[in-house]
């Protein structure tokens, strides 16, 4: 899978609410001296003025896959324009999507998992969300689009952060977390954030869910861990854990961790994973997993958006390593017990 | 990559590869045409490449960027590119600006007209340009997938998002919209102007029976079909999209309607590209891993033109006559038959 996949270009999709510094971060990815060449995808012209770079043009045309899945919706604008792209293959090295500060991050990432050309040249690296260190606590009460661009975030930028006090920056973060505990998140002035930090992600990479992401699925560990082995308060407001952050529990978004150190029967944890992204699919923005199967010496992992999914086998245990499974959901008021319950009637007794 | 290998018992696959002049165009290659005698291979970015009968090749600049959209009629090949420009070539090489998008937009679509008429879409407007006329415009609800003239009359089809609209540039109000939920990305008429025909994002065919603007899904693809042909007197549709070549009956009056497809000249190959003989019922088609066949129709026989073993196949044209035949694949390797 690595070489075909390093083969494909890499796609950025960069998200952020009005006015929180997109177009900031977008020239400073363009004009930085990296001897690169990257092909951008913008909504509006004119605020972007890199002569050596590829600007498209794009109007952000959703539409609904006629698979009779509300959530299966995908940027034809962007089926179109990939399209017209690889026909000067060689002449840009990445591509970037900017959306509008209004849009959900979804159908632009399904784009790249359900059309068929598409996934065939390009593969999504990761989803950039920059944010507004002095308005996003307002826009995360009455804009559900910040929300969702959080939610659907492999990176953070938190951007503004000389606007605010300690104090506001601490209380943002914690609403950041509350909703999305497992996006690299990095304070900026101006956006200024080294490249590799926001570029050549592979957060949807199968092969490197893991590896560049050491905190994920083990941020906030203690506190989004119901495992029946220890039961302790659930008390996100004023669970104090040594750095002084106070944790906020989002009214309808959340994320919900999983995890077991006894082995999954695939035959019951395939069916139950794909019935609950079917059943639930609106409601999960993002899924993640890593999976040890009883008599597998493979690790699995999977990865999904909405009700899409793909997974694959990735490499053996290490010796030594702890065989653990652990999943995470960001998503819309989860039904967490029935997923709870689910998870556990797929470990073999 | 596994040779094309006739199983031994079937002596019958006659091949004719020995006599295919090889044509390298030595630039990656999108689409083919002909051009009066000389062959156009359209390259994805800047140029064309007029090849004549002896495989003399002739390069012709007609684009500061990506070419995105060809038609031709086989005297002319029009273009649209990604600086915004519709440009025109003929057999001569010699090339004319048509019109350029004054916002310079992408031009998505081209269509050619029996007559010489011509139409192009950046976004979601539709513009036609007809002899002397005034250029004409129209705008459909979302982007414009794709261009069609009807053989008959100057009416223009525009596929789009959730239908194709219909349109007759030279009366006002007659935008008629025909509607199927999905993305529509490719259009054509049948040749007896009955019916509208689209091809779309999913893997799938949508027809509409224009008298009564009855439906007809034709579905059944494993992968997008991106190639679509009328066979001569257009009693057929060839398609690509499956390892088959998939041909759509259109002979009577219900079209498609209830009937299944004819499925000819099989491979353990994507096919890519499809196009029918001008005058006989014969068709080439060419396939993801490089194969080029040319079958007839009535029975299914092939006759094996190009070997597999390079990569997919970008596009195919006979010229007017039916005596020549070129092809050619994504890198450019190409060929010229004589037939």
């Amino acid at each position: 899978m690595s070489e075909a996949t390093s083969q494909k270009i890499p796609v950025t999709v960069l998200t952020g609410y009005l006015g929180a510094g997109k177009t900031t971060l977008l020239n400073r990815i363009l004009s930085e001296n990296h001897g690169k060449k990257y092909a951008v995808i913008v909504n509006e012209f004119g605020e972007i003025g890199i002569d050596n770079d590829l600007i498209i043009g794009a109007d952000e045309e959703v539409f609904e896959m006629n698979n009779g899945c509300i959530c299966c919706t995908v940027r034809g604008d962007l089926v179109r324009i990939m399209d017209g792209l690889m026909k000067r293959k060689g002449k840009f090295d990445a591509i970037i999507v900017e959306t509008t500060g209004l849009a959900d991050p979804a159908p632009v990432a399904q784009t790249f998992f359900v059309d068929e050309d598409v996934q065939k040249n390009a593969r999504l690296d990761a989803v950039v969300t920059v944010a507004d260190a002095k308005w996003l606590s307002d826009r995360l009460k009455d804009a559900p689009e910040a929300k969702n661009q959080i939610a659907f975030a492999d990176v953070i930028v938190l951007n503004k952060t000389d606007l605010v006090t300690k104090g506001e920056l601490a209380e943002v973060e914690a609403r950041i977390r509350g909703i999305n505990p497992y996006a690299k998140l990095h304070r900026t002035e101006r956006c200024s954030v080294a490249l590799a930090d926001v570029l050549d992600r592979g957060a949807f990479d199968l092969d490197r869910i893991l590896d560049i992401e050491p905190s994920f699925l083990e941020a906030d560990d203690h506190d989004h861990d119901h495992d029946h082995h220890h039961h302790h308060d659930h008390d996100h407001h004023h669970h104090d854990h040594g750095h002084g952050l106070k944790h906020y529990h989002d009214e309808d978004m959340q994320s919900l961790s999983l995890k077991t150190d006894k082995p999954l029967d695939p035959n019951v944890f395939m069916p139950w994973l794909q019935n609950l992204v079917q059943v639930e699919g609106g409601k999960i923005l993002r899924s993640k997993g890593i999976l040890a199967f009883h008599d597998d010496d493979d690790r699995y992992v999977f990865q999904g958006v909405h009700m899409m999914l793909e997974g694959d086998h990735q490499r053996k245990w290490k010796d030594g390593e702890k065989r653990e499974s652990r999943l995470v959901f960001i998503g819309r008021e989860l039904p967490e017990e029935a997923i709870r319950k689910g998870f556990e009637s797929c470990i073999v007794s | 990559m596994k040779e094309f290998t006739p199983p031994p018992d079937s002596a019958s696959i006659v091949s004719v590869t020995d006599r295919v002049k090889p044509v390298t165009i030595g630039m990656g290659v999108t689409s083919v045409h002909f051009l009066g005698p000389r062959a156009a291979f359209v390259g994805g970015e800047e140029n064309v490449a007029l090849v004549d009968a002896k495989g003399e090749i002739g390069k012709v600049a007609v684009h500061s960027g990506g070419i995105l959209s060809t038609a031709s009629d086989g005297k002319r090949l029009i273009m649209g590119g990604d600086d915004g420009k519709v440009v025109a070539l003929d057999a001569n090489g010699e090339v004319t600006l048509l019109a350029t998008d004054p916002k310079r937009r992408w031009i998505d679509a081209v269509a050619l007209h029996p007559d010489g008429a011509y139409a192009w879409s950046a976004g979601k407007t539709a513009t036609v340009k007809s002899g002397k006329n005034e250029e004409k415009s129209l705008d459909v609800p979302s982007t414009v997938g794709g261009l069609a003239f009807a053989p008959k009359g100057l009416r223009l089809a525009i596929a789009h998002y959730n239908g194709a609209t219909l349109w007759f540039p030279n009366m006002e109000g007659s935008a008629e919209f025909l509607p199927w939920a999905g993305s529509h990305l490719g259009v054509t008429f049948s040749p007896d102007n009955k019916f509208l025909v689209t091809s779309m994002h999913e893997a799938a065919l949508h027809g509409w029976r224009l008298a009564d603007n009855r439906h007809m899904r034709m579905t059944g693809y494993p992968g997008r079909v991106r190639s679509m042909s009328w066979s001569a007197g257009g009693k057929g549709l060839a398609t690509s999209g499956a390892d088959t070549v998939i041909i759509w009956p259109f002979g009577s009056k219900d079209g498609p309607m209830g009937k299944e497809p004819a499925m000819l000249a099989p491979l353990q190959a994507r096919v890519a590209v499809v196009a029918c003989h001008p005058k006989n019922d014969i068709l080439a088609c060419g396939y993801s891993d490089g194969t080029v066949l040319m079958v007839r129709l009535e029975d299914g026989a092939e006759i094996l033109v190009r070997r597999n073993g390079t990569p997919p196949v970008a596009g195919l044209a006979w010229n007017a006559k039916g005596t020549l035949l070129a092809f050619a694949d994504e890198n450019g390797d190409g060929g010229l038959l004589e037939l």
